[in-house]
């Protein structure tokens, strides 16, 4: 196969980017997307160029670091990570256009690299139990119907990607937020903590610059872990009910 | 109270606004529509006037109307405040944007709030502005069913309702039902039945009101 590349190359936060055109004439059908991006590279690099710098880690589609916007869509066509995404879903002498994650919130750092630390802090925020788990506990000594383990599962699926943010038209975090939230909120560990955490993630989320959900779902139609846009209306119940009814006990009585 | 105003100045709570507002104006939606049609008995207006007089004199009414009046500045606000800072969250665009997963209406709830909200500044001062005017000043309703008649002998003034009407209908084919996600009433059971209702609301009451103008514009009401 043959294809045209035309990719974004930033030389840092501060400059203006631009695309740049690279004919690449070695693309086996089977290599995935990064596979083909570092076949490239080291062409680049044998000609004295600098390499395309890009995101990645597992290659099997668990970290979420592969960010790429593909021809207009995060992760490319498919509804995939961006390592699992193959040279076969295109078609040879095709030119596909590469570019970075497009957010206030996610500064690109160098070419298609993008700083995702905005979602760390949302996480840091309350997106956790902070109790000591112990030991492993016996089966089935904490109840929890099929259903419920399930849901509580496919939230926690969320491998923290960002296509979510790549894909809405507003850059809304709220896909992801709603699954960290969810994740928690339906499980009786997180029972504890979930008003507060509702409160703090919101208010962490407003505070990195995302836009605000239109529910056009185009975030659910795109994320490669299918994660449900039915845990955003989850969030808007915990948070709703978080705001209206949490309340602080000060020394000497409530406030 | 502190905590009420981080609640309406965070996302989710102007988001909560919108939905809100929205589910309120369509409340309204139904009961104009429904005096509106009233015309269609095409009894001279008796029917509709008799309402009509009913609803603009009914002091219950006069005192919701300005609910009414600050719903629909809320949406408003709260709609080209959000549409300022999603524009915001994404200073650099995409160069290229290919069969998008989303339906072209939902993403452009926005443009479509905007030729509602020209639509009603035409509407209000073809009908509600002249006639609450008239009321304070001379304290009396003006002839609404005639006035009608004589706005809509115009075929560009009836062009222009009936694109209000197709902007109303996409905009609540999303609305409708967004609004009910934003509220967090998400649920396997009911979802069905809520896009059931949106999609039957946004076709039914834009088109009877569209059928206004041109029932009268074709004099089929005289
Ligand atoms: S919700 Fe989906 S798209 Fe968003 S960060 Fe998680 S896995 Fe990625
Ligand atoms: S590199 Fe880990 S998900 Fe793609």
């Amino acid at each position: 196969m043959k294809i045209t590349l035309k990719v974004w190359r930033q030389k840092n936060r501060t400059t203006k980017g631009e695309f740049k055109t690279y004919q690449h004439e070695h693309v086996s059908p089977d290599m995935s997307f990064l596979e083909m991006m570092d076949v490239l590279n080291t062409e680049l690099i044998k000609k004295g160029e600098e390499p395309i710098h890009f995101d990645h880690d597992c290659r099997e589609g668990i970290c979420g670091m592969c960010s790429m916007y593909i021809n207009g869509h995060p992760h490319g066509p498919l509804q995939t990570t961006t390592c699992q995404l193959h040279m076969r879903t295109f078609k040879d002498g095709e030119t596909i256009t590469v570019e970075p994650w497009r957010a206030q919130a996610f500064p690109v750092i160098k070419d298609l690299v993008v700083d995702r630390s905005a979602f760390d802090r949302i996480q840091q925020a309350g997106g956790y139990v902070s109790v000591n788990t112990g030991g492993v506990p016996d089966a089935n000594e904490i109840p929890i119907s099929k259903n419920i383990a399930d849901e509580a599962f496919d939230s926690a699926a969320c491998i923290g990607c960002g296509a979510c943010v790549a894909a809405c038209k507003n850059s809304s975090a709220m896909l992801f937020v709603s699954a960290k939230v969810s994740q928690f909120a339906l499980l009786p560990q997180g029972h504890a903590e979930r008003k507060e955490r509702a409160e703090k993630m919101v208010a962490q989320m407003d505070a990195e610059g995302f836009g605000n959900c239109s529910n056009t779902k185009a975030c659910e139609a795109e994320c490669p872990k299918a994660i449900s846009v039915s845990n955003i209306a989850r969030l808007n119940r915990e948070y709703f009910s978080a705001m209206v009814s949490s309340y602080k006990v000060t020394v000497g009585g409530g406030e | 109270m502190k905590w009420l105003i981080d609640l309406f100045t965070s996302s989710l709570g102007r988001k909560l606004l919108m939905a809100l507002t929205g589910l309120f104006l369509i409340s309204f939606l139904v009961i104009h529509c429904t005096i509106n049609a009233m015309i269609f008995y095409n009894d001279g207006g008796t029917t509709f006037s008799h309402w009509g007089h009913f609803m603009g004199t009914n002091p219950v009414i006069r005192t919701l109307e300005v609910g009414l009046v600050a719903g629909f500045l809320i949406h408003i606000f709260q709609g080209l405040l959000l549409w300022k800072r999603n524009h915001q969250a994404r200073p650099v665009k995409y160069s290229v944007s290919k069969d998008p997963k989303s339906t072209w209406y939902s993403r452009s709830m926005g443009l479509l709030g905007t030729l509602l909200l020209l639509f009603l500044i035409m509407h209000t001062s073809h009908f509600w502005i002249p006639n609450r005017t008239h009321q304070f000043t001379q304290g009396e309703e003006l002839p609404l069913y005639n006035m009608m008649f004589e706005v809509f002998s115009n075929p560009w003034v009836v062009f222009f309702y009936v694109v209000g009407c197709v902007s109303l209908f996409w905009h609540l084919l999303h609305g409708f039902a967004s609004a009910f996600q934003t509220l967090g009433l998400n649920h396997l059971k009911y979802n069905g039945i809520i896009s059931f209702i949106g999609t039957a609301f946004s076709i039914i009451v834009p088109f009877l009101f569209a059928l206004m103008p041109i029932a009268v514009y074709l004099k089929w009401i005289n």
